[in-house]
């Protein structure tokens, strides 16, 4: 007997589909990671030399998001010579925003990077929330409810640069502490984060993200050897809203060099895209594939019945004869 | 009658001038011209106004070091000097005249998006102060600390939580 399917034939069939499958979904989701960020999106842009460590956007962002009492007052410069768990200071539910001081080896000076949620274009903590807690807003920050978080804190670990904090302090009514831009308080009436209104120095500018841009480039330009030819932020990840300048490359100042150009949903969306694909298509496909396999074992078995049938009819006529 | 009523009023037109204008408008634009000390409280509610002395200021710095070309010097940067190479005085050479002080005013952020316009990254006036204020006090080893130009007001302890508003220890914040 012919056999309609072997163990290769389905196999073929299975991978064809998949990628078939794959390869129409990717061309649809493709629009989703080329999204640049709303056209009229805020930024600030960071010029590290103009930073003198002063800790006033510290103080500014503590009095206006309502955190904690500091454990040090905000003038005392100790803080920069602090290490935690191997590392320099780093947000927590006490405060969205922390100042460190890097010395730089070729500088006879020190240089200050201030550190805080760099609202991305895509963000990956709003990609991988699964209750959709993270929400982009046209004004470009990134906002968080915690009203619906469940506390899983995906989004700490998808975040590239670890931005998100877990208020550990209330395990039991979770929430992801981080810096929002001072989106309620600020940004929707188009007014400036607490921080950039502190800065004495103006190493915070406040604008639209494309015209920070802008202002970056004119000072690389206009000050040929003041600046590495680089803004950090214009595409990494996909582009953030807050976006900075150094004197220094950027890996010595506390910044990953190494996280793509590439908004980090476009890391995990072919996988994403074959999700439902599985879900869906999946189970029909591998049961037919399988009622298909089966058929032949139920084709002999029925062709067993009828020839015992047939013996058994034989065996009654020469009974009866 | 008539002649001497001109005369009269010649002079009082010359002295209210001269008296607008001496503050403002330096005809030679002298370091002689400006005045002795100018009280800068941009920022008065966290730190006190400076006292600014700008006598002093003149033995240690050009007049375009900090005005650029508003006073009618030859600038040195030969980026501004593309355009500002023999610019006149400015009517008025005060740094409020060019830096605003709301510099992220959603109107003034508006202005900057001329197409033409070139100075899209003008410093407001506290941005202009201090970085041209610190970053000389760096290389000439002037004062630096926030404290050591303008003392903290109490408004300025509480947000920096320090003097009175120190923190007490007590807090559930407490770093870990």
């Amino acid at each position: 007997m012919k056999k309609l399917f072997n163990r290769r034939n389905f196999l073929k069939g299975g991978l064809a589909t998949t990628a078939a499958a794959a390869v129409l979904k990717n061309s649809d989701s493709e629009a989703s990671g080329n999204f640049e960020g709303y056209p009229d999106g805020m930024g600030v842009l960071v010029d590290l030399t103009r930073c003198v460590g002063c800790r006033s956007c510290e103080a500014a962002c503590n009095k206006e998001q309502e955190l904690p009492e500091p454990a040090k007052p905000f003038t005392d410069f100790s803080v920069f010579d602090e290490i935690h768990h191997g590392q320099k200071r780093r947000t927590d539910e006490t405060a969205y925003t922390v100042v460190n001081r890097y010395d730089v080896p070729e500088l006879d000076h020190p240089l200050f990077r201030k550190f805080q949620c760099n609202h991305c274009n895509e963000p990956a903590c709003l990609t991988s929330c699964f209750v959709n807690a993270y929400t982009k807003t046209p004004e470009g920050a990134v906002i968080y409810n915690e009203k619906v978080c469940v506390g899983c804190r995906t989004c700490m670990i998808a975040c590239p640069f670890y931005v998100p904090t877990f208020k550990y302090s209330k395990a039991f009514t979770p929430s992801i502490m981080k810096c929002v831009f001072c989106y309620d308080t600020r940004l929707k009436d188009g007014k400036a984060p607490a921080c950039v209104e502190a800065c004495p120095q103006e190493a915070l500018t406040f604008g639209k993200r494309n015209d920070c841009v802008e202002m970056g480039r004119q000072r690389i330009r206009q000050t040929p050897g003041k600046y590495v030819d680089h803004i950090y932020g214009e595409h990494e990840v996909g582009g953030t809203a807050w976006m900075y300048l150094s004197s220094v490359s950027f890996d010595k100042v506390g910044f990953d060099t190494h996280v793509p150009n590439e908004p980090i949903i476009n890391s995990v969306k072919d996988f994403l895209a074959m999700v439902p694909m599985v879900l869906t298509i999946w189970p029909g496909l591998f049961v037919g594939f399988h009622l298909l396999a089966t058929r032949k074992d139920k084709v002999i078995e029925m062709e067993k019945a009828k020839e015992l049938a047939k013996q058994k009819e034989n065996d009654e006529k020469e009974e009866q004869v | 009658m008539r002649t001497r009523r001109k005369i009269m009023r010649t002079a009082f037109a010359l002295t209210i001038g001269t008296i607008l204008t001496v503050p403002t408008l330096a005809l030679s634009m002298d370091a002689s011209d400006a005045p002795d000390t100018v009280t800068i409280d941009t920022m008065s509610e966290l730190y006190g106004p400076v006292e600014f002395d700008h006598a002093m200021h003149v033995d240690y710095a050009s007049c375009q070091e900090c005005h650029h070309h508003t006073t009618g010097d030859i600038v040195a940067d030969p980026n501004c000097a593309r355009c500002h190479h023999n610019h006149d005085e400015n009517d008025v050479v005060s740094c409020s005249e060019c830096h605003v002080a709301d510099r992220f005013n959603e109107n003034y952020l508006k202005t900057l998006e001329d197409p033409k316009l070139y100075h899209i990254d003008k410093p407001g006036l506290k941005g202009a102060y201090h970085l041209n204020c610190v970053s000389c006090h760096q290389i000439t080893s002037g004062p630096t600390g926030c404290v050591e130009c303008h003392a903290m007001t109490e408004a300025g302890e509480k947000m920096f939580n320090t003097g009175k508003f120190a923190p007490t220890g007590t807090s559930s914040a407490q770093k870990h």
